[in-house]
């Protein structure tokens, strides 16, 4: 004859395990529920601020040239990260589907220094330089198209330098030069004959 | 890989090679010295040529190609190669589960292989498989200068190095083979003889001449003709005496003129852009832009000096130059004018750039600035630029004139251009052809010729 203390002690461990086990199955399929699918376009976090009415400088290969084109973006007040908000515009038309001017899965504007008065350095993520396209043409549409979209919504931009991974690099992808500094002003006249 | 490697520069001088020559491919295989006697990777030699496999079983090394099977035992001269026993010289070995053949046992052991003909020189370590063979006739003109006319039965691109008395003409990719003899003599003062040569996979012609000699390319890279440099150009400007005179020719009689400097001086610097680890732009599977801009820069430099034009290529070969070098020895060179060649696979036809020069610095006193040192020159650049564009608009190719941010246009102290060019048809295979780098190298050279008095005012 089993003594009833060890009975009660046996239900109340067996219920134990039970509720143990119930409780892990409900763990277990909350964390194998499905993943979202990966998104390779870049994370930005939404800018705060109204919506403004800006232009970009869009680069169309067809062609070889470079498209003025209106756009409303939400636009914070703080001058940094105003110019990172209108790169980052222009780079979704350039990730998007039915890009004029495909860039590489994941490029994007690690981060955007305004330096002095004038001077705003760009600094591109791998993704970006390791993928670009090599070709004199490709490779200034994309330097030009970004210098001309900043220079255009933000006047007081008079210089612009390109960083990759925050090191200076030689070219961009075998051609264009991003070990000098580019004069937003000779740019432009550049941009008119692009157009 | 082996397409790859058939299509870069096949190897270097020192170290010994086998080519072969086959339909559709020529490429290049180390040779390397095992028990005294040179060996050669079988599986290498014929995996560009056919479907191949290769497996060990113990001592025995097989070879599939395509229907047939081949037998090797390591240590033993003798295999069976389609059923048949084949002997040949020396041990065949295994190392690392490759197997290696003696070199002179290629001549026996791949037409039963292949099941193909082939015809192979160890001495000179070419080896041609079927009917590939490119054969040449030459063939004096007795004009005043004289004229040697050399006719390729399939188109060249040789590299040409000329030295005192002598214009050779290297063949690294092309199957030449030899004439009925290797020395021809012309009974000629100024061109007397002309000898073919074979060594390490590369065969030369060698032309021997009083005076200095040059070669130009027609018929589509089918002949190649070797004159004596014109003893007087015509088209350099007074105000460039050293390029009027080539080196070795006489200086025209007249009045008094600046003395020539006694360095040699090169009127044109032609850069093929990237070269050696930078491949530059892949233009397709096995096509880089480095190959085409090379090739073109030949053609160019024919181009010049066929119109009396003392040029330098910077690079001759698959050479790995950095920028600031090309900078270097571009300025160091004091040319009249520098070009450099890049190639697309978008668009059609060709760009033209010239210095996007960088903000920030500035040129004071005598001083130049590294990075703007082109702005002084930036003016007789553009004009340099619009020449050759309206070259080639009279030539119905389409043409494109911009600036660009392309280093080293902004390094350098003289008149600067890049060209750029793409296929006409879109098909960027039409970038390897030789009628159309001929055209463009032709139109190059035609608007650079017609600007010696305007561009030597910027000297």
């Amino acid at each position: 004859m089993i003594p009833r203390h060890l009975q009660i002690a046996v239900g109340i461990l067996l219920a134990a395990v039970l509720g143990m086990g119930f409780y892990v199955g409900r763990i277990r399929g909350r964390v194998q529920q499905p993943e979202p699918t990966a998104d390779s376009r870049p994370v930005a976090p939404p800018a705060p601020g109204p919506t403004e009415r800006v232009t970009l400088y869009v680069a169309y290969d067809a062609g070889g040239v470079l498209h003025a084109q209106a756009a409303s973006i939400p636009l914070p007040s703080a001058r940094q990260q105003r110019t990172e908000e209108l790169l980052r515009a222009l780079l979704d038309v350039y990730l998007g589907k039915d890009s004029p001017h495909p860039l590489a899965p994941g490029s994007d504007v690690r981060a955007v220094y305004l330096v002095d008065p004038g001077l705003v350095v760009i600094d591109l993520n791998a993704a970006f330089a390791n993928g670009h396209r090599s070709g004199v043409l490709e490779e200034e549409l994309t330097l030009t198209s970004m210098i001309q979209t900043l220079s255009a919504n933000l006047p007081d931009i008079l210089r612009v330098k390109f960083l990759v991974e925050g090191r200076e690099r030689d070219t961009l992808a075998g051609h264009a030069d991003l070990s000098s500094m580019y004069d937003t002003i000779a740019v432009s006249q550049l941009v008119a004959q692009m157009q | 890989m082996l397409l790859v490697a058939a299509i870069l520069p096949l190897h270097s001088a020192d170290e010994k090679h086998i080519v072969i020559y086959a339909p559709g491919t020529t490429f290049s295989l180390p040779v390397t010295d095992r028990e005294g006697r040179e060996y050669v990777g079988l599986l290498e030699c014929v995996e560009p040529l056919g479907t191949v496999s290769a497996r060990i079983d113990s001592q025995h090394w097989k070879l599939r190609y395509d229907d047939g099977e081949a037998d090797f035992t390591a240590g033993k001269n003798r295999a069976k190669v389609r059923g048949r026993d084949t002997d040949f010289p020396g041990n065949f070995l295994l190392e690392n589960s490759r197997g290696l053949v003696p070199l002179v046992s290629l001549g026996t052991l791949l037409p039963r292989i292949l099941n193909s003909p082939v015809s192979f020189n160890p001495l000179s370590r070419r080896l041609f498989v079927g009917n590939v063979a490119t054969h040449f006739t030459a063939q004096l003109n007795r004009t005043t200068p004289p004229r040697l006319i050399m006719n390729f039965t399939a188109p060249v691109n040789p590299t040409i190095a000329t030295e005192p008395g002598r214009l050779r003409m290297s063949f690294t990719r092309e199957p030449l083979v030899a004439p009925g003899t290797p020395t021809l003599t012309f009974d000629d003062k100024t061109i007397p003889s002309a000898t073919y040569i074979e060594n390490n996979g590369v065969a030369e012609i060698s032309v021997s001449g009083s005076a200095p000699l040059m070669a130009s390319f027609s018929n589509e890279g089918r002949t190649i003709t070797v004159a004596p440099v014109p003893q007087q150009p015509a088209a350099p400007g007074p105000s460039v005496p050293s390029a009027q005179n080539p080196p070795g020719a006489t200086p025209a009689p007249g009045p008094p003129k600046v003395t020539p400097i006694n360095a040699p001086h090169y009127y044109a610097v032609i850069d093929p852009a990237h070269g050696g680890d930078d491949r530059g732009v892949a233009l397709s599977d096995s096509l880089a832009e480095k190959d085409v801009t090379l090739s073109i820069a030949r053609r160019l430099r024919q181009e010049f000096e066929s119109r009396g034009i003392p040029t330098l290529v910077l690079r001759d070969s698959d050479l790995s130059l950095s920028l600031d070098d090309r900078a270097t020895q571009t300025n160091t060179a004091r040319p009249t004018v520098y070009v450099s060649l890049h190639a697309a696979s978008d668009g059609k036809g060709v760009r033209l750039y010239t210095s996007l020069l960088p903000s920030g610095v500035e040129n004071n006193g005598p001083f130049v600035a590294w990075d703007t040192a082109q702005t002084r020159f930036l003016p007789m650049s553009r004009a340099t630029a619009q020449n050759v564009a309206a070259e080639f608009q009279k030539r119905q190719l389409p043409v494109r004139n911009l600036q660009a941010p392309l280093r080293p246009l902004n390094n350098l102290t003289t008149a600067a251009i890049a060209v750029e060019i793409a296929p006409n048809s879109g098909d960027v295979t039409e970038l390897t052809l030789a009628g159309y780098q001929q055209n463009v190298a032709s139109g190059i050279a035609t608007a650079i010729s017609a600007m010696h008095n305007q561009l030597g005012g910027s000297q």
